[in-house]
């Protein structure tokens, strides 16, 4: 009972407990660098859980070979998220981008000295 | 010939320009503008042709290179997506004449890197109305929302760069949501195709009900962060208010009703009405979060002081309009609901126009201060007039025509409760937007000489308020050949 | 019954429109400007009046403009009641004008090119409701007035004239959303909201609980009318330039109110509607009620305007009585109390104005004497406060004579007593204004004369006509006719 809903779905636990770390982050961090990399730990969480569900037991890697019958991995999870990789480096620049403005302009990253001086 | 490739000329158009302007830059800055107005008119006609086509000969689904849907990317287009597509596109061109003096004015010597990002929150928003592959859906939603969050930071205030921070983060946890809704969707069927998930999904449910409804949930938080429903509508006020003008009359306008579309279409189309009805009884929850929505966001408007902020959270009030008629679960509300996303569209880019056009000439943000607008600016003026009458819902204007269906629709289900907000939204739009036309009428102010917008930034104004009127007394053209159509196909009944 | 198609009605709406527009046009020269709204006025009358004949025949004329939703046309139907308002209202509005350009000029008020432009779309408003064919059109135009009249109630922009202008707006904008959920059921209901003869609203297989619940958000809807609970907009409104007090507030405005009620009342639900159900009854009895405590409530003022008004708040709830009485002489009566009333109400208007500009009085206190300085004007004044009593031969007699025959013929004892008890009230809130004119001393000298022509001319003018209508009601043409063919066309159902 306890191996078919903590062991074999490992994975899942992992992304699950992944993406709250990072989710955490986001909420309870005051540095604005801080929250960053928990979006970014938040997203990785979901790549991960993308990634584990392309998995086939016994599968090969995916490329095709002439006359040979064996089982592959599924590989659309990994294209999409190669996409979504970019997607999020993407994000993290522009925020990465953004935080250093506000340094510029409030000399400060921490998110409750900002609202201080945004009075 | 090049009409059939309409339907991916409608995102690549602008996208490839997007990454022309800074080479046109190079060589010509003040050309920018001009080219950017003729790309989004381009992409106009595009839209147009795409939707003539549905009109004529059904949906149209293309596919990108030649790889057959399910396994290729498929650009589907059916009444739905084409009327909402027009719309956007529409909005956009108006803004990019526009935003030519306002943004020489707010952001000088960056109109290169303006432009180039406007272009890409234009592909963006344009390929998450067309495309008909789910996984898609998240790329162009990243991609405008990127898009947004760089127009945001760049408003005058430096706390704009907050507002945006905020949206970001927000934003990302959102579309973080999505992307984990598609992924469990793809678990227990296999496929990203919204047509062919449609399909197998009912099968799928009976063997891993739990999976479904989880994605469901994930879908229903995600969209109602991007859509800025009361409760998560926290980042709209912020980001709205501070951003440079042009900006804020294109998002207020455009990319919440874009997420709004997305939202109908995966609740409608992949899950289908039967399910959100008898499975997961979404629509009565949305229903009265839109309730609430309509009330708390009127109710805020009026505590504000600050012209673009009060337009802010009448946005959130309006998008509670929207989703309120999606969520009736009828075809009058549905009517209302999805031509609200026409006619708030209009009217909010109206009145975002506006209130750029009195920062622009006098620099004043609060209404308190508008005294003596109606004789300096009386073009502009009369104009929010126009407008503003038809948020309150005043006939024969387009916000009447919401209204109508609305309150019809709510009768239809049976739920007077949801007719009383409305009546009650009614009076607080007028308590707030009364107190504006007080300010810019009728008190007595020293001066008076007319000391109006240039024209390109009037004309945008004027056209988007006749709209409002022609558009509401000409509606039933768009009700019978576009509307009825396509209500049938989300909500048959 | 006979229907024509013509573009007259269109046409008589368009008319001040375009006077309208041309006022902003010619807003640097005021002569040219003045002179549009006396045109349009003069124009607007002719073109009500070429549809006399052919109403008084039993015709009908019709012209849908556009449809705007689904079996929801913009449309104008000219029936013998709707004539009656139009007429009524634009046969005011050319007297009204010369008034106004009199009182605005010796004033020297500021804004005027506005003030002129908002009376002239106020009067789109008003015979836009005369005319219209359905609810929704009616809606729309009942809207238009609303939003029109508000810069005129706030002309001063005093501080006392924007609270008094809230409260305008708050009231009339409430109820405008209530009209709009009406009108919203009604068509939901029946798929339509044109009016009928007979009523709509019969046969749909409506609740009757519905029906009493719809009939009070009509009631709410058309507070122009100023119903008791609702009436407060009106004294509030009272801050207004008076030639706008006069012609919207006694004639337009709550006339409009009054029009949307008894349509509702006659061509929504219909004579045998009301009758089943007995809304009718309870309607009587409740504006019963407006009448005796308007009247009350009109003695506590020494403020000559708000006494006005509070009179106009009980007078109009004479009309919707004589109409939810239901029967013919009762709906005979509470019809023509509209034109009656409209012209001895604005004489009494127009005589408080010209007091204002010319001895700068606003209360009855002060106002020893006047009648020796002002001889014509307090004429005018007693004729119209006779009218509003009911003595003959003035025209309120014969309105009032028409409500308390309709009271015997529905049995209704208590009706008949209320009347009575209001004409006393009556001479109790008006003769101690013409016993101070006449026959009190003055205080202190008097140095004025009495008003400019401008002003004064409209005034005897109104009052005259006000005695002509009560000596001779049955002339051809005249209100009783047209009065007539509307009460048959309603209680036979317009067979």
């Amino acid at each position: 009972m306890i191996e078919d809903l903590i062991l074999a779905k490992y994975n899942y636990w992992i992304y699950v407990t992944l993406m709250m770390i990072g989710f955490y982050a986001v909420i309870a961090k005051n540095n604005l660098v801080k929250k960053v990399i928990g979006l970014n730990i938040f997203s990785t969480a979901i790549f991960l859980f993308y990634i584990s569900i392309g998995d086939v037991i016994g599968g090969t890697e995916p490329i095709y070979i002439h006359g040979e019958d064996v089982v592959y991995v599924n590989p659309i999870p990994h294209v999409l998220i190669l996409t979504g990789i970019v997607v999020s480096v993407s994000i993290t620049a522009v925020a990465l981008a953004l935080i250093i403005k506000i340094y510029e302009e409030f000399g400060t990253i921490e998110e409750d000295q900002i609202l201080e001086l945004q009075s | 010939m090049i009409f059939d490739n309409a339907p991916a000329l409608v995102v690549i158009f602008p996208l490839i320009a997007a990454v022309a302007v800074p080479f046109i830059g190079y060589y010509n800055k003040r050309l920018i503008p001009y080219f950017v107005t003729l790309i989004t008119f381009c992409s106009l006609i595009f839209s147009i042709s795409n939707l003539r086509t549905v009109m004529q000969t059904g949906s149209i689904s293309y596919t990108m290179g030649g790889w057959e849907p399910p396994f290729g990317i498929e650009y589907a287009i059916d009444y739905l997506n084409g009327f909402v597509s027009i719309v956007v596109i529409f909005i956009i061109f108006i803004v990019s004449i526009y935003a030519k003096k306002s943004v020489e004015q707010e952001l000088p010597g960056r109109t290169i890197n303006f432009y180039t990002v406007f272009l890409l929150l234009t592909a963006g928003l344009q390929g998450l109305i067309v495309t008909g592959d789910l996984f898609n859906i998240y790329v162009f939603l990243e991609i405008s929302s990127i898009a947004a969050y760089a127009l945001i930071s760049v408003g005058k205030s430096r706390d704009a760069l907050m507002a945006s921070m905020n949206y970001l983060i927000i934003g990302t946890v959102s579309a973080s949501f999505i992307l984990l809704g598609i992924g469990y969707l793809y678990m227990v069927t296999g496929t990203l195709n919204m047509a062919d998930l449609a399909d197998r999904l009912p099968l799928a449910f009976d063997e891993r009900p739990k999976v479904v409804l989880a994605a469901f949930a994930f879908f229903l938080v995600g969209f109602s962060i991007k859509v800025g429903l009361f409760p998560l509508h926290t980042w709209m006020p912020d980001a709205y208010s501070l951003a440079p003008s042009a900006v804020s009359a294109m998002l207020a306008s455009t990319f919440t009703k874009v997420a709004a579309y997305v939202m109908i279409r995966v609740m409608f189309t992949i899950f289908k009405p039967d399910f959100i009805i008898s499975t997961v009884h979404a629509h009565t929850i949305l229903a009265w979060l839109a309730a609430i929505a309509i009330i708390a966001g009127s109710v805020l408007a009026i505590a504000q002081t600050d012209f673009k902020r009060m337009l802010a959270y009448s946005s959130v009030s309006q998008i509670g309009y929207i989703i309120l008629g999606v969520a009736l679960m009828n075809q009058i509300a549905m009517t209302g609901g999805i031509i609200h996303i026409m006619n708030h569209g209009i009217m909010k880019a109206a009145l975002f126009m506006v209130a750029g056009a009195i920062i622009y000439k006098t620099g004043i943000r609060n209404i308190n201060d508008f005294k003596g607008l109606g004789k300096t600016m009386p073009y502009t003026s009369a104009a929010f007039t126009l407008v503003a009458l038809s948020m309150i819902g005043i006939p024969p204007t387009v916000g009447f025509v919401s209204k109508w269906y609305l309150a019809l629709g709510a009768i239809e289900a049976g739920m007077w409760v949801f007719v009383g907000v409305i009546m009650l939204s009614s009076l607080l739009n007028i308590v707030y937007f009364w107190r504006v036309f007080e300010n810019m009428y009728f008190y007595r102010a020293e001066g008076g000489k007319v000391d109006e917008v240039p024209l390109s930034m009037l004309l945008p104004i004027l056209i988007l308020a006749a709209l409002t009127f022609l558009l509401g007394v000409l509606a039933l053209y768009p009700l019978k050949e576009i509307m009825a159509p396509m209500v049938q196909i989300i909500l048959p009944g | 019954m006979e229907t024509i198609i013509t573009i007259k009605p269109l046409l008589a709406v368009l008319i001040p429109l375009i006077c309208a527009v041309m006022i902003i046009f010619s807003s640097k020269h005021p002569n040219i400007r003045d002179g549009w709204s006396v045109a349009a006025g003069a124009v607007l009358f002719l073109t009500v009046l070429s549809m006399l004949p052919d109403i008084l025949a039993g015709s009908v004329i019709q012209f849908t403009v556009i449809e705007m939703l689904p079996n929801l046309p913009i449309k104008f139907k000219v029936d013998a009641f709707g004539e009656l308002f139009a007429l009524t209202s634009s046969f005011l509005w050319i007297f009204t004008t010369f008034y106004s350009i009199g009182y605005m000029r010796s004033l020297k008020e500021h804004a005027q090119t506005r003030y002129f432009f908002c009376f002239a779309i106020a009067i789109v408003g008003a015979i836009g409701i005369a005319f219209s064919a359905n609810l929704f059109t009616l809606f729309l135009f009942y809207e238009v007035l609303t939003v029109s009249t508000y810069p005129l109630v706030i002309h001063n922009e005093t501080p006392e004239a924007m609270s008094g202008g809230r409260k305008y707006l708050l009231y009339l904008m409430t109820a405008g959303i209530f009209l709009f959920f009406s009108v919203a059921a009604v068509y939901y209901y029946t798929g339509t909201t044109d009016f009928a003869f007979n009523g709509i609203l019969d046969g749909h297989g409506i609740p009757v609980v519905m029906l009493k619940i719809l009939f009070i958000t009509f009631m709410i809807g058309s507070a122009k009318a100023a119903f008791m609970p609702l009436h407060s907009w009106l004294p509030s409104a009272m801050v207004a330039p008076t030639p706008v007090s006069a012609l919207l507030h006694a004639v337009a405005v709550v006339k409009a109110g009054v029009f949307t009620a008894t349509r509702v009342i006659l061509y929504v639900f219909g004579v045998d509607l009301m009758g089943e159900t007995g809304i009718g009854l309870m309607m009587a009895y409740f504006v019963c009620f407006t009448i005796i405590v308007a009247s009350i409530y009109a003695l506590t003022h020494d403020n000559l305007k708000k006494r006005l008004a509070y009179s106009t708040v009980s007078q109009l709830s004479y009309i919707v009585l004589g109409v939810s009485m239901l029967t013919p002489d009762g709906i005979t009566g509470g019809m023509l109390h509209i034109p009656y009333h409209a012209f001895m109400k604005i004489t009494l208007f127009m005589c408080a104005g010209a007091i204002i500009v010319t001895a700068k009085m606003e209360n009855i206190s002060e106002m020893n004497g006047i009648g020796r300085k002002m001889p014509i004007t307090m004429l005018a004044f007693t004729v119209g406060a006779l009218g509003m009593v009911g003595v003959p031969p003035v025209a309120g007699f014969v309105s009032k004579w028409f409500l308390l025959l309709g009271s015997v013929e529905m049995n209704q004892l208590p009706i008949l007593l209320v009347l009575l008890a209001s004409a006393m009230l009556n001479v109790g809130y008006f003769f101690p204004v013409i016993y101070v004119a006449f026959f009190k001393k003055p205080e202190k000298e008097l140095n004025f004369g009495e008003a400019s022509p401008f002003l004064l001319v409209p005034l005897t003018l109104t009052a005259i006509i006000s005695l002509i209508l009560g000596i001779w009601p049955d002339a051809p043409y005249l209100f009783l006719e047209l009065v007539n063919v509307a009460v048959q066309n309603v209680t036979t159902g317009g067979i």
